[in-house]
């Protein structure tokens, strides 16, 4: 009896090849039939923009931006709604989604049986959760535009700033969803990703916490998307975006990695 | 474990099939019961409530953000957990498992699965809206005794989306529509119909649009009880509870007759 | 790896999966040749579909050795993949799509060029009849229709080896013989099939050679025809009794014929002419409520293997 042969990962964090291409490409299939589907991903930032940042900045006056100044609440807050709809969006589509694509949704099946594999999967629904994200972007930064919030050309960077924290949090997700086993261990991904939404000096400055608390604050994920775009949409430019973008990118890296890892050991049973 | 309620009423049947169903995930929904409300509570009626102007504070009424904010989102939480169960399990008792055909196959009509199916929400709701009620209390952000009446009122709250949206998801064959309802219906809702702030922050032409919604009603119930404001204006209050109760009527009703259409064509 | 001439197209050695600390298939030995018609027969949870998993290179062995057209399915399973159809046992057909972009998108996941894939598509409607389903949505299809569009998306690739799971079950009995005339054209033009059954018909329409599977072991191994014979006898007298004679019936049929198997519901005589066996059954005062005599089936076979039914 020789030992078990298991599918050898390749070498490193690359997972997925030129054939996660074909996924996208599935997608666009699917969505030329159902195009508004698409569009309506535009409206819910959209809402939240009027909503939180008009309606509910109608009772707050200025508040700090990121180098200190007093900026409008809407400014404040439009750029921190742009890194939040980029989180979900990613994870969304990379753990509840694919959880149930790889688990439930028979195409998928389907799909492993031709040359791709789990890998070439996994990559391509993250690609088009980005592609995605990328143009939910777009939008909401025409959005900004007509509302009168974009103050600096810096702003432009903000649309690829999104789609980092997308990657981040997708692969990130995508490796957490390899260790799901059943629908309750999603909670696990709520408990960690609501108090993120609320506390990331997303709604409000992390000033607001005592200093042991807003250095944690500071650590986390989300904050470095947040800050990283709102610093961009109001043009505070300094050393310290190196530093979200790098935390960013090692993250999202580091999802890979662990996702390259187990996902084929997970999905071909 | 929780002990099964026994009941021989046709309609109390239906309701036990969801509570077992529920029983074995109901680990879920302790973190979005108690968890989610409490982080809401602090990140937005604590946190972002400590940066509101205090020339803002008049047009809530004189009472800090917070108060303003709990029952706003108590009313917001109804619906929208209310929304959620009158969707993809009512859809999926028709189509996904079939389980109300089966139950059709039995002494059991279309009326007694719509209504046990309503129970079950009712009873959902309650235990929702009695936890957040609890945290608000505890928060300091309830300012009457009266707050305890804020769980019926969100109770009814969540009915008056329950009962329409049933309605329509018995005559869904695919889940697709129900994310339209969620995007252009249920979150739009929650961001103005004055969970968040006051209606008279909106453009004028917009107001009168909120009487037809009922979280309106619902917010301006719960509110009012729980800032004990309502003994101000009982007869107001009488037209929002109207409104709510019409919702219902109306949406059961409507549930009555898609479920039985649905049921005795296949 | 290149692909030695007489080597086998799938050549399985000791082949065993595990899941856990249960045993799917144990240390099953098989070849099949370039061109053939194999087939694994046994009922539900005999191990057929995990060993058709394991063929597909979607299913890491537990240990043995299996080589796919010269490869190695924990190494090359991609390469692998692009040369196999699979028709699983049940329809994957993509919900979201209509019946064509289902074949063409099918198509691009193996690769090739929009302008080849269109040829090819329009082909395989023909060949599954389903030319003017083309623009349709999959949702609203007949059991026959899907299942023949599962076959013709397996072949959009051009497969040497097609992996057929169970592909007929379910459907009625119009749909399965023009499925059955589908798959003989596919051997006609040398695809080399494999396939899974339960239904021995369908065993003794479609393959040249088969094995029996029970219980996660090869339990016998030949042409149809080999196997009846070695295992059974020309013809079996089915005989039925009333409940009561059922009964009492111990000993009282011994001698008819060469072997005697008592069933829930029927006795079964094997002999090699059925109408005498029939006949002495009658001369002993028995009164069977029903007699036929048919040609010894598959089904005989397995009964005589396994001592179970295949169907039960």
């Amino acid at each position: 009896m020789t030992a078990p042969t298991l599918r050898v990962a390749p070498a490193g964090f690359g997972f997925g090849s030129r054939r996660s291409a074909r996924l996208i490409e599935r997608n666009l299939y699917v969505y030329k039939h159902g195009w508004l589907v698409i569009l309506s991903g535009f409206f819910e930032p959209l809402f939240y923009l009027l909503g939180i940042g008009f309606g509910l900045g109608s009772l707050i006056g200025t508040i700090n931006g990121p180098a200190g100044q007093p900026i409008s609440y809407q400014l404040f807050v439009a750029p921190a709604l742009l890194t939040t709809a980029a989180m979900n969006g990613a994870i969304n589509e990379s753990t509840f989604n694919f959880f149930f694509k790889l688990n439930y949704n028979k195409t998928f099946a389907s799909i492993l049986a031709t040359p791709l594999s789990p890998g070439d999967i996994a990559l391509g629904e993250l690609g088009w959760a980005l592609i995605r994200g990328g143009l939910y972007a777009l939008g909401f930064m025409a959005v900004m535009g007509l509302f009168g919030l974009v103050v600096t050309p810096w702003v432009v960077l903000a649309v690829p700033a999104a789609l980092l924290v997308g990657f981040a949090f997708g692969a990130v997700g995508m490796a957490a969803t390899s260790f799901m086993t059943t629908w309750q261990d999603f909670d696990l991904i709520q408990l960690v990703v609501l108090p993120l939404f609320l506390f990331s000096g997303t709604f409000y400055p992390v000033d607001a916490y005592p200093d042991a608390l807003r250095v944690i604050v500071q650590l986390t994920p989300l904050y470095q998307g947040v800050d990283l775009i709102r610093s961009l949409a109001v043009g505070a430019i300094s050393p310290i975006l190196l530093f979200h973008v790098a935390y960013l990118a090692l993250m999202g890296i580091a999802g890979l990695a662990v996702t390259s890892r187990r996902i084929d050991l997970l999905l071909l049973k | 474990m929780i002990a099964l309620p026994r009941t021989n009423s046709t309609v109390g049947r239906v309701f036990e099939h969801r509570f077992l169903q529920y029983r074995r995930t109901f680990r879920a929904s302790i973190f979005s019961s108690f968890l989610s409300p409490a982080l809401f509570l602090t990140a937005m009626g604590v946190g972002l409530g400590s940066y509101v102007s205090s020339s803002a504070v008049s047009s809530l009424g004189g009472v800090s953000y917070l108060a303003f904010l709990a029952p706003g989102l108590l009313a917001a939480t109804a619906m929208q957990s209310a929304s959620f169960e009158a969707t993809f399990p009512i859809m999926g008792g028709l189509v996904w498992n079939k389980i109300f055909h089966a139950m059709y196959a039995t002494p059991i009509s279309p009326r007694d699965i719509a209504l046990g199916n309503l129970a079950w929400i009712a009873a959902r709701l309650t235990f929702i809206a009695a936890v957040f009620t609890l945290i608000i209390v505890l928060f300091g952000a309830a300012a009457s005794p009266l707050v305890v009446l804020a769980i019926p009122a969100a109770v009814l709250t969540g009915l008056a989306f329950a009962a329409p949206i049933a309605a329509f998801a018995a005559t869904q064959r695919t889940p697709d529509r129900f994310s339209n309802i969620f995007r252009f219906g249920i979150t739009p809702l929650f961001l103005f119909s004055g969970t968040f702030f006051p209606l008279t922050s909106l453009p004028a032409f917009l107001q009168p649009l909120a009487w037809l919604t009922p979280l309106y009603h619902g917010v301006a119930l719960t509110r009012g009880l729980s800032l004990g404001t309502i003994v101000n204006d009982p007869a107001f209050a009488l037209v929002h509870l109207v409104a709510l109760l019409a919702f219902i009527a109306a949406g059961t009703w409507a549930l009555l007759v898609t479920m039985e259409r649905r049921l005795v064509r296949g | 790896m290149p692909e030695h001439p007489s080597e086998p197209l799938i050549h399985a050695r000791e082949l065993t999966k595990r899941f856990g600390t249960f045993t799917a298939v144990d240390s099953i030995d098989f070849d099949v040749a370039r061109g053939e018609s194999f087939g694994f027969l046994g009922p539900n949870g005999a191990g057929k579909t995990s060993t058709m998993r394991m063929i597909g290179s979607v299913s890491p062995i537990s240990a043995g050795t299996l080589r796919v057209m010269g490869m190695d399915p924990a190494t090359e399973g991609s390469r692998i993949r692009a040369r196999v159809g699979v028709v699983p046992q049940q329809d994957t057909l993509d919900n979201e799509l209509t019946v064509r972009e289902n074949l063409v998108i099918y198509g691009r996941y193996f690769g090739l060029a929009r302008a080849e894939i269109g040829r090819r598509a329009d082909e395989l409607l023909e060949f599954a009849q389903l030319t003017e389903r083309a623009g349709d949505q999959v949702e609203p299809l007949s059991g026959g229709m899907k299942r023949r569009l599962t076959i013709a998306r397996s072949l959009i690739n051009e497969p040497e080896l097609l992996l057929l799971d169970e592909p007929t079950t379910g459907l009625d009995p119009q749909a399965r013989h023009l499925l059955w005339d589908r798959l003989y054209r596919l051997k006609q033009r040398g695809v080399t099939l494999v396939l899974t059954t339960h239904y021995m018909d369908e065993a003794e329409q479609l393959c040249d050679r088969l094995v029996v599977m029970d219980k996660a072991r090869i339990v016998a191994e030949g042409s149809p025809r080999e196997l009846i014979e070695r295992y059974s006898t020309r013809e079996v007298a089915e005989l039925r009794f009333g409940p009561d004679v059922a009964e009492g019936l111990d000993g009282r049929l011994e001698g008819i014929a060469q072997r005697v198997e008592h069933l829930p519901d029927r006795v079964l005589l094997y002999a090699d002419d059925g109408e005498a066996a029939a006949s002495a059954v009658h001369q002993r005062g028995l009164k069977p409520e029903t007699v036929l005599v048919r040609r010894s089936s598959l089904e005989d076979v397995f009964l005589r293997l396994t001592g179970r039914s295949l169907i039960e």
